[in-house]
C-alpha cells in the first residue's frame, strides 16, 4: 500500500468541529470550549474518537485543503461522514488526499501526542480498518 | 453520484433509497472552495431533482445595509446563495426550515438535510429521517435524489441506546422553564455524542420551540442526530418505545449540579458591560416573536445596547403581515434574516458581552465573531436589553 500522508500525530482531548473550531485561513483551533485552543492543525496527523458538531465543517476542510493549512489526516474510532465527504470533494477539486481513517480504539489509544506518522490508506475519504500507523 | 456512492462506502451501506426532499447547507460560503464546489456542478448542468430549501448564507439579502465585514466576503458569500438558486433550490435561506409548512416532511419520511439542528428537528421531533448530511454530500443527494440506506434512515438505528432521567433535585418550576432546555441540550450533546438518547423525566407535550432550542445545543456540543423526550418526540410515546423494547447501555442521572455547571460553562464573557442581545438561534418562530414582543411590552431597547433577533425570511413576511415585526422595530430590535449573527458580522456592540439565550450562539460566537457571551434565559436577555445592563435571574436555578 502506498503511503498517503505523513505527519505529526495531534492527539485531540476532546472530539472538535472544524466549522466554529478550525480557522481554514491558518489552520488554527479556534474553538474557544476547547482544552487545546491555539494549536495548529496544518500538517498534523489529528487523532480523535470522533468528529462533532456541525455539518458545515466538509466545507472548511475543503476550504482548509486549498489554502494549504489542512491536516495530513484524520484517525477516527468511528466513521465520519462529513469529513470523509469534505476530504472526497478536496481531492477532486485540488488533486490532495487527507485520509479519514477509522482505527480500533487500542490501536488508536497507543499514539502518543507529537508521534510521526505515516497514514497508509487505499484512498481519501474511504474507511479501511486495516490502515496501519507506525512511526 | 460518486460522493453518493462513497458515501454508501463509508456508511457500510448496501443500497441507495429515494428520497423526498433535501436541506442544503452547503450555500454558506467558507472560502473559495465553496464557489470552485458549485461551479464544477453547474459546468456539468446539475440541477436539484426533488425539492430543496436552502441554509443560512454569509449575508442578509433583503437588509445588507447590516453586513459590517469585508465587501470581498459579502460578495462572494452572494454570489454562492445565487449559485444555488441557479441549481433549482428554493431561496429560503434560513436554518429552521421545519417551520415552513409547505416544506416540511411528514413522519417516516425519507429526507437528506443539512444543518446540525435542522438534522435534530427533523428526526427527533418530524419523526422524518435524516442522516448527518454535511456539505457537498446534501447537494449531492438533491441531484440525484438519492440517499445511502443506513443509519436513522432504517428503523433500528432510531431506538434510543441511552437514557438521561432528570434527577429529583431538578426542581419543579426549572422543568417547565423555556430556559432549561437549551442547557438540558448542552448536556445531552456532551453524553450522547453521537448515539441516540431518550430523555426521561419530563411533562409530556413540550413544545417545538423547547424541542428546537435542546436540540440546537446537543448538535453543538455532541454530534446528535436524533434524540427521544418521552411522551413530546413521535417515536417516544413510551420510554419502552423509545428505546425499541430492548435495555438501554446505560441510564444516567442529569442533576441540577449538572445543569448549573452547563449554563455556567457557557458564559465567556469577563466584562460587566452590556453591548448586545442575540436572540433567534436557530432562527425565531413566529410564536417566538410574538413571545419576545410580550415579553418586550411596550418598553424600549436601552440607549447603547443593540437587540438583534434571527428569523427566516418567510417567518419575517408573516411577521410583518401580523404586526410583530413592527411591534419589534419600534421597541428598537433589529430584525436579521437569511444568515445569523454568529457568522455574519453583523453586530456593532461586541465591545460589551453579548447576551443570548442559545446555547449554539453560546458555543460557536467566541470562536467565530470574537464576541464574549453570557448566556441567559430568554426573559432575562429581554429584561437586561431594556435594563441596559446584563440582569440574570438565579432564583430558577436553585441559588439564592
Amino acid at each position: 500500500m502506498t503511503v498517503v500522508a505523513t505527519g505529526a500525530a495531534l492527539v485531540l482531548d476532546e472530539p472538535l468541529s472544524l466549522w466554529g473550531g478550525m480557522d481554514p485561513a491558518t489552520g488554527e483551533l479556534i474553538d474557544a470550549h476547547h482544552p487545546q485552543r491555539g494549536v495548529s492543525l496544518a500538517g498534523r496527523a489529528v487523532v480523535m474518537p470522533s468528529g462533532r458538531g456541525s455539518s458545515s465543517s466538509a466545507s472548511v476542510l475543503a476550504e482548509a485543503v486549498r489554502a494549504g493549512t489542512a491536516p495530513a489526516a484524520f484517525l477516527l474510532a468511528e466513521p465520519d461522514l462529513i469529513l470523509s465527504i469534505g476530504a472526497a470533494v478536496a481531492e477532486e477539486l485540488y488533486g490532495i488526499a487527507v485520509p479519514v481513517l477509522v482505527l480500533p480504539v487500542d490501536e488508536l489509544a497507543r499514539i502518543r501526542d507529537g508521534q510521526p506518522l505515516d497514514v497508509r490508506g487505499i484512498s481519501t475519504g474511504q474507511v479501511h480498518r486495516a490502515g496501519e500507523t507506525g512511526t | 453520484m460518486r460522493l453518493v456512492v462513497r458515501a454508501a462506502e463509508v456508511t457500510g451501506a448496501r443500497r441507495l433509497i429515494d428520497i423526498t426532499s433535501a436541506h442544503v447547507d452547503s450555500c454558506l460560503y467558507h472560502g473559495e472552495a465553496s464557489l470552485d464546489f458549485v461551479d464544477r456542478l453547474l459546468a456539468g448542468g446539475a440541477s436539484v431533482r426533488v425539492p430543496t430549501t436552502l441554509n443560512v448564507g454569509a449575508v442578509d439579502l433583503l437588509h445588507p445595509d447590516l453586513y459590517r465585514g469585508d465587501a470581498q466576503v459579502a460578495q462572494r458569500g452572494r454570489l454562492l446563495m445565487d449559485r444555488y438558486r441557479a441549481l433549482g433550490a428554493r431561496p429560503t435561506f434560513t436554518c429552521a426550515p421545519y417551520q415552513l409548512a409547505e416544506v416540511r416532511p411528514a413522519l417516516g419520511e425519507q429526507v437528506a438535510w443539512g444543518e446540525s439542528n435542522a438534522i435534530a428537528f427533523a428526526n427527533s421531533v418530524l419523526g422524518a429521517r435524516t442522516n448527518r448530511y454535511g456539505d457537498f454530500m446534501d447537494v449531492a443527494a438533491a441531484i440525484t435524489g438519492r440517499a445511502p440506506a443506513a443509519g436513522l434512515h432504517l428503523d433500528g438505528p432510531r431506538h434510543a441506546t441511552l437514557v438521561l432521567r432528570l434527577a429529583r433535585d431538578v426542581p419543579p418550576a426549572l422543568r417547565d422553564s423555556d430556559a432549561l432546555f437549551p442547557v438540558l441540550g448542552l448536556v445531552l450533546g456532551r453524553r450522547a455524542g453521537s448515539s441516540v438518547a431518550a430523555i426521561d423525566g419530563l411533562a409530556p407535550g413540550q413544545s417545538e420551540d423547547r424541542l428546537k432550542a435542546l436540540g440546537a445545543a446537543a448538535a453543538s456540543s455532541g454530534s446528535v442526530a436524533m434524540f427521544h423526550v418521552v411522551g413530546s418526540t413521535p417515536e417516544a410515546p413510551t420510554l419502552d418505545a423509545a428505546l425499541g423494547g430492548a435495555t438501554p447501555q446505560s441510564v444516567q442521572l442529569v442533576t441540577l449540579a449538572d445543569l448549573r455547571a452547563a449554563r455556567e460553562a457557557l458564559t465567556t464573557a469577563t466584562a460587566d458591560r452590556l453591548g448586545a442581545v442575540s436572540l433567534g438561534t436557530p432562527h425565531a418562530s413566529l410564536r417566538e416573536l410574538e413571545a419576545h414582543a410580550a415579553m418586550l411590552g411596550g418598553r424600549r431597547v436601552a440607549d447603547g445596547v443593540e437587540l438583534l433577533i434571527s428569523t427566516g425570511r418567510d417567518v419575517l413576511e408573516q411577521a410583518e403581515r401580523s404586526g410583530i415585526a413592527g411591534r419589534l422595530r419600534d421597541a428598537g430590535a433589529e430584525l436579521l434574516v437569511d444568515t445569523c449573527s454568529y457568522i455574519a458580522p453583523v453586530l456593532r456592540r461586541t465591545d460589551g458581552a453579548v447576551m443570548t439565550d442559545s446555547a449554539k450562539w453560546a458555543y460557536y460566537a467566541p470562536g467565530n465573531v470574537g464576541a464574549q457571551v453570557v448566556f441567559a434565559s430568554t426573559a432575562e436577555c429581554i429584561r437586561s436589553a431594556v435594563a441596559g445592563r446584563i440582569a440574570r435571574d438565579d432564583a430558577l436555578w436553585g441559588a439564592a
